[in-house]
C-alpha cells in the first residue's frame, strides 16, 4: 500500500541527476547528465526536438529505465521505484486526461489509488477545483471544456496527491498564444503554493525565460549551459547557446590585441570592436563575435568601431524596426531600432553600424565548420 | 457530369426510389443509388426467404398441407430442444469468455510492443484466417483425438494412463472454437489498443496507480468498444459454427445448427426447421442486443 497523501504540505525537496545516462540503441539520448534542482526550484529543460530533455523527463518519472547514473530526491536514490511509487506530479502536453471520467473523478484519481477515504476524496476534489478556479466544472467530461481549462484539470489531478516533484512535459505548446501567459502565471502560483520542486521540458525559449528560475539548455543529450534565463540570454557559453536562445549576429574576426577584461577584435566586416571575454584567446586567432539585433545601432557617418552596411528592408515589428542589412564581407545583418512613431521606415540605403552604448557581446572561437544553427 | 446524369435519368427514376438525396442529418451528399446492388440483393436472397422461412413455420405439419402453431409448440414445449438452444447460446459465451481471457493478454503485449513485433504479431494471428475453416477443424481433430497428439503426449509423459476423451465433448469443441474464432476477437481489439495514448497509462501509473488497477481503472473501459465487437463476432460465429459443431461435437452433441440441418434435410420436416432457424436467428441477436446494450454502459467517452 501506498503513503497515504500528507496533511500539511511537505518541505520541498531537491532533485539531483548524477550521471544520467541513456540510449536508445548505440546512440546516447541522454548523455551523462549532472544536474542540481534546489528545493522548490523550476528549472526548464530547453532544447531542439531530439536533445534528450524528454527522455530524461520520463526517467526521472521512472517510465524509462536508466542505463547509468542515478536519480536522487531529496536524499532518496528513486531508481528502484516503479513509477506508482515516486510521488511524483506528471502534466503531459495533450493533458492525458482521463476521457471516461469526470473531472471530479480525474482529480480523485490518484487519491482513490492510494486508498484515501470517499470523504477526503471529495473534499480534495472541492478543495483542487477551487485551486484552479474550476468551481462548478466537477460533473463535466473532459472534452466538455476548453484547452486551458483541460490543463487546470491536468495541474489539479497532478497536484491532488501532494506530490513532492512536479513534471511539465510541453506544457504550453498545446494552448494558444493568448491563454499560454495566463497559464504560465497559473503554474507559477501553483508551484509557489505547492512548494514544489519542478521540472519543466520545452523546445521554446520563450516559455522557457518567462517561468524557470533556471534554464538548462541542452543539446544532443548533454547540457550545454545552465543558468538563469539572463545568464544564458546575456552570456552564452556555447555557440550552440548563443544560436538557440534569441536571435544574433554572427560576425567573423580575429583577435587583434588583449586588453583589460576583454580583446580588440578586427572584424572581417571592416571594423574593430573591444569584446568582453573571461575566455582565453591568442592574438591573431579566428573568432566569431556574437551580438544581438537590438545591441546593435545604426548611424550615418563612418568610424573607426562602426562598419558599413547596405541596408534591404526594413520591417515594423511592435515598437522595433527590424533591418535586414549586409556587410561587406557578405555577412547578414539584422539590426533592431526602436521605431519613432509617425517616423518613414527608412528603406534600402548605405549606412553604417555599431555597437549600442550598453552592448554585450560574445566571443566564441571559430569552429573549422560553419557554426551549427538551428 | 453527374448533374447531367441525374437531370437526364430523374423523370425516368420510378416513384419509389425518388427519395432525398441529401441525408437528413446534413451529412455530406452521397448518392443513394450506390447502395442499390447490394441493397437489392438483400431484397432478394435474404428479406425474400426470410418471409418465406416464417410462413413455413405456421404450417402444423412436415407435409405443409394445414396451417397451425403446432411446430412452434413442440420445439417450445420440449425441454429436449429448449436445451438444445441453451447449449447453443451457451457455446458463444464459453467461446467469448475463453477467447477473452486468451485475448486480452496478447494485446497488452501488442500495445507494449514495437512496430515491426506488431507487424509480426498481425501475420501470425492473421495467417490462420488464410486457411479454411473445414480444414482448421479437422486439424483439431488429429490433436484432440484419443490416439491424437494431446492423448499421446500425456501418455507419455505418464499424466495420465488412459486417452482422454476430448473429441465429442463441450471441451474439446470449445478448444478448438476458441482457437478458430480468436482473430475475429484480437482484429478489433488489437484496433483499439493501438489507438490508445500512451500517456493515460503513464499518467495512471504517475498517479499512484498500479498496473493492475490501470488495466481496470484505465485500459479495460477505454478498450471495451473493441472488446464489444470482437465479443460480438465470436459470439454469432461460434454459436453457428456448423462445421465445427458437427465435426468435433459428433452425434452425441446436438446444437441448433445440426438440429435445423437434420430436420431440413433428413426428416423432411420443414416447418419444424423454420421454427429453429427463427429461434437461432433471433437468440443469437437478442445475444448481440445484449453486448449492445454494455456498450452503451460503457461510459468511452
Amino acid at each position: 500500500m501506498l503513503a497515504k497523501t500528507p496533511a500539511v504540505l511537505p518541505s520541498p525537496q531537491p532533485i539531483t541527476l548524477d550521471g544520467v545516462t541513456h540510449g536508445y540503441g548505440t546512440g546516447l539520448a541522454v548523455d551523462t547528465v549532472t544536474l542540481e534542482v534546489r528545493g522548490g526550484e523550476l528549472v526548464a529543460l530547453l532544447g531542439p526536438s531530439g536533445c534528450g530533455k524528454t527522455t530524461l523527463l520520463r526517467i526521472i518519472a521512472g517510465f524509462i529505465q536508466q542505463r547509468e547514473g542515478r536519480v536522487v530526491v531529496g536524499d532518496r536514490v528513486i531508481d528502484a521505484l516503479p513509477p506508482n511509487r515516486r510521488e511524483i506530479g506528471i502534466v503531459f502536453q495533450n493533458y492525458a486526461l482521463f476521457p471516461h471520467m469526470t473531472v471530479a473523478e480525474n482529480i480523485a484519481y490518484g487519491l482513490a489509488a492510494r486508498g484515501e477515504s470517499r470523504t477526503l476524496q471529495d473534499d480534495r476534489v472541492r478543495e483542487m477545483l477551487a485551486t484552479v478556479r474550476l468551481e462548478g466544472f466537477g460533473d463535466r467530461k473532459p472534452r466538455q471544456l476548453s484547452g486551458g481549462q483541460q490543463q487546470r484539470v491536468a495541474l489539479a489531478r497532478a497536484l491532488a496527491v501532494r506530490p513532492r516533484i512536479l513534471l511539465l512535459d510541453e506544457p504550453f505548446a498545446a494552448l494558444d498564444k493568448n491563454l499560454r501567459l495566463d497559464m504560465q502565471i497559473e503554474i507559477k502560483r501553483l508551484q509557489r503554493q505547492f512548494a514544489l520542486t519542478a521540472i519543466m521540458v520545452t523546445h521554446d525559449q520563450d516559455e522557457a525565460m518567462a517561468i524557470a528560475d533556471r534554464i538548462a539548455v541542452m543539446n544532443r543529450g548533454r547540457i550545454e549551459q545552465l543558468g538563469t534565463p539572463v545568464q544564458v540570454y546575456d552570456e552564452p557559453e556555447t555557440l550552440f547557446v548563443n544560436a538557440f536562445i534569441g536571435s544574433s549576429n554572427l560576425l567573423s574576426g580575429l583577435i587583434e590585441t588583449r586588453e583589460s577584461g576583454g580583446y580588440r577584435v578586427r572584424l572581417d566586416a571592416g571594423a574593430t570592436w573591444s569584446v568582453a571575454s573571461k575566455q582565453r584567446f591568442e592574438p591573431g586567432s579566428p573568432v566569431l563575435v556574437s551580438v544581438r539585433p537590438e545591441q546593435l545601432d545604426l548611424a550615418d557617418d563612418p568610424a573607426p568601431d562602426r562598419l558599413p552596411i547596405t541596408l534591404s528592408l526594413s520591417l515594423p515589428i511592435g515598437g522595433e524596426l527590424i533591418h535586414d542589412a549586409r556587410a561587406i564581407d557578405g555577412t547578414a545583418l539584422k539590426i533592431a531600432t526602436s521605431r519613432r512613431p509617425g517616423a518613414p521606415l527608412s528603406g534600402a540605403g548605405h549606412a553604417h553600424c555599431g555597437l549600442s552604448a550598453h552592448a554585450r557581446p560574445s566571443l566564441f572561437p571559430r569552429p573549422a565548420s560553419p557554426p551549427e544553427t538551428r | 457530369m453527374s448533374v447531367a446524369v441525374a437531370t437526364t435519368t430523374g423523370d425516368a427514376r420510378p416513384a419509389l426510389f425518388r427519395g432525398r438525396a441529401r441525408a437528413p442529418s446534413g451529412g455530406p451528399r452521397v448518392d443513394w443509388r450506390l447502395a442499390a446492388p447490394l441493397g437489392l440483393a438483400y431484397l432478394v436472397f435474404f428479406a425474400a426467404p426470410f418471409a418465406i422461412l416464417f410462413g413455413i413455420s405456421f404450417y402444423a405439419d412436415a407435409e405443409q398441407t394445414r396451417l397451425g402453431l403446432d411446430s412452434w409448440i413442440k420445439f417450445y414445449g420440449d425441454l429436449f430442444y429448449l436445451k438444445v438452444v441453451f447449449d447453443t447460446l451457451k457455446l458463444g459465451v464459453f467461446a467469448v469468455v475463453a477467447t477473452t481471457i486468451l485475448a486480452y493478454p496478447l494485446a497488452l503485449v501488442f500495445r507494449a510492443a514495437g512496430p515491426r513485433a506488431r507487424q509480426a504479431l498481425v501475420l501470425i494471428i492473421l495467417t490462420p484466417l488464410l486457411t479454411s475453416v473445414v480444414i482448421r477443424t479437422f486439424a483439431w481433430i488429429v490433436i484432440l483425438a484419443r490416439e491424437g497428439v494431446v492423448n499421446q503426449s500425456l501418455m507419455a509423459l505418464g499424466l495420465t494412463s488412459t486417452p482422454l476423451n476430448l473429441l465429442q465433448t463441450e471441451l474439446g469443441l470449445v478448444i478448438a472454437l476458441t482457437q478458430i474464432e480468436m482473430p475475429l476477437m484480437l482484429l478489433p481489439l488489437l484496433t483499439l489498443m493501438s489507438r490508445m495514448d500512451q500517456n493515460l497509462v503513464d499518467g495512471s501509473r504517475a498517479l499512484g496507480a498500479s498496473q493492475a488497477r490501470t488495466f481496470f481503472k484505465v485500459i479495460l473501459p477505454l478498450t471495451l468498444p473493441g472488446w464489444i465487437a470482437g465479443a460480438t463476432l465470436v459470439f454469432a460465429s461460434a454459436a453457428t459454427a456448423f462445421i465445427s459443431q458437427s465435426v468435433i461435437g459428433g452425434a452425441r452433441l446436438v446444437y441448433l445448427p445440426a438440429l435445423i440441418w437434420q430436420q431440413s434435410t433428413v426428416v423432411y420436416n420443414w416447418p419444424f426447421a423454420a421454427v429453429a432457424s427463427l429461434t437461432l436467428l433471433f437468440a443469437v441477436l437478442a445475444g448481440i442486443m445484449v453486448l449492445g446494450l454494455l456498450g452503451r454502459f460503457a461510459r468511452t467517452d
